[in-house]
């Protein structure tokens, strides 16, 4: 694997970094030197940036920066054209999309994505991984049916109190196709979380979402940081958001990462005002 | 080393073009080995080369619409066969009744035969005994197939033009199957000689025999062909419609005329089919009401080859198809001949596998 | 006045019905052809076997075309995978299940094993073709895999067409083949023959004792002597076994999580990769159980019903009826395909068959010209008859086929979901609204479930 990316050129010294055994941890996810274009334009260029283990680390950048395309691109969504991706500590980049996700490495959409003719409850059933119906022969054969049910029972349950806590359980059997766009967006998280993954990358998940709930959320996520000990990678625009919740920020511009700190030193950074409200200005 | 390093590369990138040409290298060398020992006459061969050649240009020639309609139009139309039918069978229906309105009465000509008509060798029609109304059966056929689909695009898809490719795909299997057997309804289901072959020249090229019939397919072909370049190259419609082919989205934001250019593609699409289908029963000698639909899964194959939207393309594609299904017949011989056609479908179902985007890698040349 | 009341009340109580019970709604549809069909043989003066022959027909082509739509729903109305080499899989199946089963002493030889071997053979070779095509060609976009699908279906036809394999030997010396043009007409008879006679395959083999108590009772009741039409109509009701069995088999594979993720694929396959679920695998495997299902209706509908294999059955024309079928149903639905199959089988293509005979007996039509202008010419004159027969003697398969051409248009434009292609069956093995109350929590900003529906 390695020796496969040292012939493309990128990433030369993962490799060795690796096997050297790095000073800290392994963080979950590392990114080196992604690339990806589109014909002409290059989205992401060069982008290198570690999200430490249990963080709440923020993602920002002005529109076109390439932060979705990062996600697309660490996702599996997309091929990226250059670089590593590493999610505890192995190669995932150009892998398919839902091998990703078996890891444990779960993301939502900017626009969100519900599956707009199945209803609120079927999109969040769908979530939970490894379920054993997803067999075909265990969905259809009379033995194993009933191991089915008790199974898709228990999971009833569970989708019914992410409902009750997002607060769309009066929407349960309504077609997601049918949710205004803040609710859609809560379908979103809520689905995500429904895979129980180690790591979860957020493309604004709150916009459309009144404030009270946005709290709500936010609180949820630092709950599951402690308690379970998840990571979040969380692409937001709202500054007061990030510098209130998010350590460490990871800025980029025109497809690079251009600076990466705390809160504070981000909000005082030179080129990152530059770049972030220059247009603005 | 570096050598190596590549070879690698290419098999894992592109399996399918190293498979390809170890295969062509492979049957080269037999070929080679066939025509230096005495498996294979080189007149023989020569045979497989000019027929290949004559089919393929047909092919090429009404893939040219198939292949400007699936990019323009956005859907593969698979009621293009059938467009190539009613051109042959509106195009010999003229010829006929021409080439015989002294003798015999109008209705039985018109219908090609139908019931008791009078028989191909009593008509007589072929380029050299009658040429005017070969002529005149060509302009019908094309005539005739404009006339149609034009008429097709107004009823059938103008009404949901905006719908999604597999919409527009089903709704033209619909009309495929109305226009096959509307056929049906007027001529008949079998299949029924047309030509003269008895009073067809031919002639011998060093060894390989030519016939008239086949040689003035080719002219045609060619000048048809030559017309849609100049036409595609220099007119500003024809502008309009390679930069629609190439992207649609964009062409009909910078203000280009879509009705006007898909309009220009029917024409221009159902035309070529007419007279491609019209000359096919040149060369075969004989008509079918299907003989469109068999048609079709090769030009298919050659629109698919050569890059969907590509005109060019489609022209190259339908001369490798022609020359695949005829030079396929060196290795397959006996009771294997009946796999020309197989051999040229798996071609195709190889292309779309390996190289969706066509053998010439997505640079679309209109 | 009140009378009128009652009987509006009544009917919107069984349009309620109808809407609520699949199972109502298929019923209601048979009685109205089986009715239709026995009104046509009374018009045409058939006997009592005549009229237990034609409601055998009914079940008959019903069946078979209620069971391949099903399957070619589960491709296409499930997991959108846009198949249009139905025939050819249809052929695979019952080929493998001739070749498996035919007498060695046959012509063509077969390996003479038993009726069942054949028929699972068959399945599993339509599989095992379905499972080489979708390796490949699943991921192609939705047009190239119809054009995948179209030639292969193509290239099996033209395979077993040629004469290249009409008898070969196996290694070891056992000699098969497919009989080329000609096909294979030593097909294992029907299965149903063995209830009925000592030796399933000889009718004058004399009669088994249930056989004799069958026959018996319908001698006795309604006169029928000729055995045959009680044997066909045994055969539909079990193929309308088979389909209930199928029908309950796919709504499994629909109501559960395998289905939840097939819908999910059809809506958008980015997301239920985002959710972990290995598309691929889920559409192989669909893919090839609607083949396997394929198979089966070819081996039950060109196998044991019509009894004898031959490549011309297997052209394009038969894939294009299976889509009309499962259009005018409604892609998606299991009850719409099998009313689909049901409207198609019996109002698009049985009823053709009868209508000549009917038209001419009422209005005596002689004339029988074998060409159209023979036909158009004396329309001059003002006479019609004979374009009417010619129509009706010469012409009217082939006008079927313009007919439901121009059907499949219409329904591309207006009314692309089909019969029940719009309702919505929720994919998941239980109930999951169960002990739970959507609906009555107060604060829904959105509009009360009826007022949505009824608008659209
Ligand atoms: N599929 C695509 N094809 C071509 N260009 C693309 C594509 N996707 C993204 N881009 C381009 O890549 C650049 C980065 O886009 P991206 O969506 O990653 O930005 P972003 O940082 O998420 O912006 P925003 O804050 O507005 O969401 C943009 O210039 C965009 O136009
Ligand atoms: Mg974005």
């Amino acid at each position: 694997m390695s020796s496969e990316s040292a012939v493309d050129g990128v990433g030369e010294d993962s490799a060795a970094i690796n096997a050297a055994g790095d000073s800290g941890e392994e963080p979950p996810l590392r990114v080196e030197n992604l690339r990806k274009e589109f014909g002409g334009i290059t989205a992401v260029d060069g982008a290198s940036f570690e999200v430490a283990d249990g963080s709440l680390t923020g993602l920002i950048g002005p529109n076109g920066a390439g932060k979705s395309t990062t996600f697309n691109c660490i996702t599996g969504v997309q091929e990226p054209t250059g670089g590593a991706v590493y999610f505890n500590g192995s190669d995932i980049a150009g892998r398919a999309p839902n091998a990703i996700v078996n890891r444990g490495l779960v993301r939502t959409f900017q626009i969100a994505r519900e599956l707009a003719e199945m209803t609120v409850l079927e999109n969040l059933m769908l979530a939970p991984q490894r379920q054993q119906g997803e067999a075909l022969y265990r969905s259809v054969l009379p033995p194993f049916r009933d191991g089915v049910i008790e199974e898709e029972t228990e999971l009833r349950e569970a989708v019914w109190e992410s409902l009750e806590f997002f607060e769309i359980d009066h929407l349960a059997e309504e077609q997601a196709g049918n949710l205004s766009g803040g609710q859609r967006k809560l379908l979103e998280l809520a689905r995500a979380l429904m895979t129980d993954p180690d790591m979860l990358l957020l493309d604004e998940p709150f916009a459309g979402v009144n404030p009270t709930l946005e709290a709500k959320l936010l609180d949820r996520i630092n709950q599951l940081r402690a308690e379970e000990g998840l990571t979040f990678l969380l692409v937001e625009h709202d500054m007061d958001i990030i510098m209130e919740h998010c350590d460490p920020v990871i800025v980029m511009h025109q497809g690079h990462v251009l600076a990466e700190g705390r809160p504070g030193e981000i909000r005082n950074n030179e080129r990152v005002v530059d770049a972030y409200f220059g247009e603005q200005r | 080393m570096e050598l190596y390093a590549r070879g690698r590369h290419l098999l894992r990138d592109q399996p399918g073009l190293v498979v390809v040409a170890v295969a062509t290298l492979l049957l080269v060398g037999d070929l080679l080995g066939k025509l230096l020992g005495d498996g294979l006459t080189a007149a023989r061969f020569g045979g497989f080369v000019w027929d290949g050649l004559v089919i393929g240009l047909l092919i090429g020639l009404a893939g040219i619409g198939l292949s400007l309609t699936y990019s323009i139009l956005g859907f593969a139309n698979f009621a293009h066969g059938d467009y190539i039918s009613w051109g042959a069978f509106s195009g010999w229906a003229v010829a006929y009744l021409l080439a015989g309105i002294d003798r015999y009465a109008a209705g039985g000509l018109l219908l090609i035969g139908a019931g008791d008509g009078p028989a191909p060798g009593d008509v007589g029609v072929s380029i050299t005994n009658t040429p005017l109304s070969i002529v005149a059966g060509l302009v019908v056929a094309v005539g005739f197939t404009v006339g149609i689909s034009l008429l097709i695009d107004r009823a059938v898809y103008r009404p949901i033009r905006d719908a999604d490719g597999i919409t527009l795909l089903i709704a033209s299997i619909g009309v495929a199957f109305a226009l096959r057997y509307l056929i049906v309804f007027f001529f008949y289901s079998g299949r029924q000689g047309v030509t003269d072959i008895s009073r067809v020249p031919s002639y011998d090229i060093g060894g390989v025999v030519i016939n008239a019939h086949e040689l003035t397919i080719v002219v045609i072909a060619l000048v048809l062909m030559v017309g849609v370049h100049l036409l595609l190259q220099r007119s500003k419609l024809g502008k309009a419609m390679r930069a629609m082919a190439d992207n649609r989205d964009l062409a009909q934001v910078t203000g280009i005329p879509v009705e006007g250019v898909i309009r220009t593609t029917w024409i221009l699409g159902g035309g070529l089919a007419g007279a491609a289908g019209y000359l096919v029963v040149l060369t075969q000698g004989t008509i079918a009401y299907d003989l469109g639909w068999l048609l079709l899964l090769l030009i298919f194959a050659a629109v698919i080859m050569g890059g969907i939207g590509s005109v060019y393309g489609a022209i190259v594609g339908g001369l490798v198809i022609g020359l695949a299904s005829r030079l396929s017949l060196i290795w397959l011989t006996g009771d294997l001949s009946s796999f020309a056609e197989p051999v040229a479908f798996g071609l195709m179902i190889f292309v779309l596998l390996f190289r969706p985007e066509g053998i010439f890698g997505g640079v679309s040349t209109a | 006045m009140s009378s009128d009341q009652f009987q509006t009340g009544r009917l919107t109580q069984f349009r309620e019905l109808l809407e609520r019970s699949d199972a109502a709604l298929v019923l209601t549809a048979m009685a109205a052809f089986y009715l239709l069909f026995l009104g046509i043989g009374a018009i045409l003066n058939y006997d009592v076997a005549g009229l237990i022959s034609i409601l055998g027909q009914v079940t008959f082509f019903t069946a078979v075309y209620a069971l391949i739509v099903l399957a070619l729903n589960l491709h296409w109305g499930y997991a959108g995978l846009f198949n249009i080499g139905i025939a050819g899989f249809m052929a695979v199946g019952v080929y493998t299940m001739a070749m498996l089963t035919a007498p060695p002493t046959g012509s063509p030889p077969g390996l003479g094993l038993p009726v069942a071997v054949g028929i699972v053979g068959g399945m599993l070779a339509a599989a095992l073709v379905g499972l080489v095509t979708a390796l490949p060609a699943l991921r192609l976009r939705a047009d190239y895999l119809a054009i995948v699908t179209v030639a292969i279906s193509e290239i099996i036809r033209l395979t077993y067409n040629s004469p290249a394999f009409s008898t070969f030997t196996l290694p070891g010396g056992i000699a098969l083949g497919t009989g080329g043009a000609s096909g294979i007409g030593t097909v294992p008879s029907n299965p149903v023959q063995a209830i009925y006679y000592v030796d399933p395959s000889s009718a004058a083999s004399g009669t088994t004792p249930i056989g004799a108590a069958i026959f018996g009772f319908f001698e006795a009741v309604f006169g029928v002597v000729r055995s045959a039409v009680i044997v066909d109509l045994t055969y539909g009701l079990v193929l309308a076994v088979v389909v209930f069995l199928v029908y309950t088999l796919l709504a499994r594979v629909g109501n559960s999580p395998f289905g939840r993720v097939l819908k999910a694929i059809r809506e958008d396959e980015v997301v239920a990769k985002s959710l972990g679920k290995d598309t691929n695998r889920f559409k192989i495997k669909t893919f090839m159980l609607g083949c396997a299902l394929m198979g089966l209706a070819g081996v039950l509908w060109q196998g044991f019903g019509t009894g004898a294999v031959y490549p011309q059955a297997f052209r394009p024309e038969l894939t294009f009826y299976i889509f009309i079928a499962v259009i005018i149903g409604g892609a998606g639905s299991n009850t719409g395909s099998v009313l689909g199959g049901a409207v198609f089988a019996n109002l698009l293509f049985l009823l053709p068959q009868y209508l000549p005979n009917i038209i001419e007996q009422t209005f005596s039509i002689q004339a029988d010209p074998n060409n159209f202008i023979a036909a158009v010419g004396p329309i001059a004159a003002g006479e019609i008859a004979p374009l009417l027969g010619y129509i009706l003697n010469q012409r009217l398969p082939a006008l079927r086929f313009v007919f439901v051409g121009v059907l499949l248009v219409y329904l591309m434009q207006n009314r692309p979901e089909g019969l029940l292609g719009h309702r919505t069956e929720t994919a998941a093995a239980v109930n999951l609204s169960e002990g739970h109350t959507a609906a009555e929590q107060t604060g829904s900003d959105l509009t009360a479930p009826e007022g949505g529906v009824d608008d659209e």
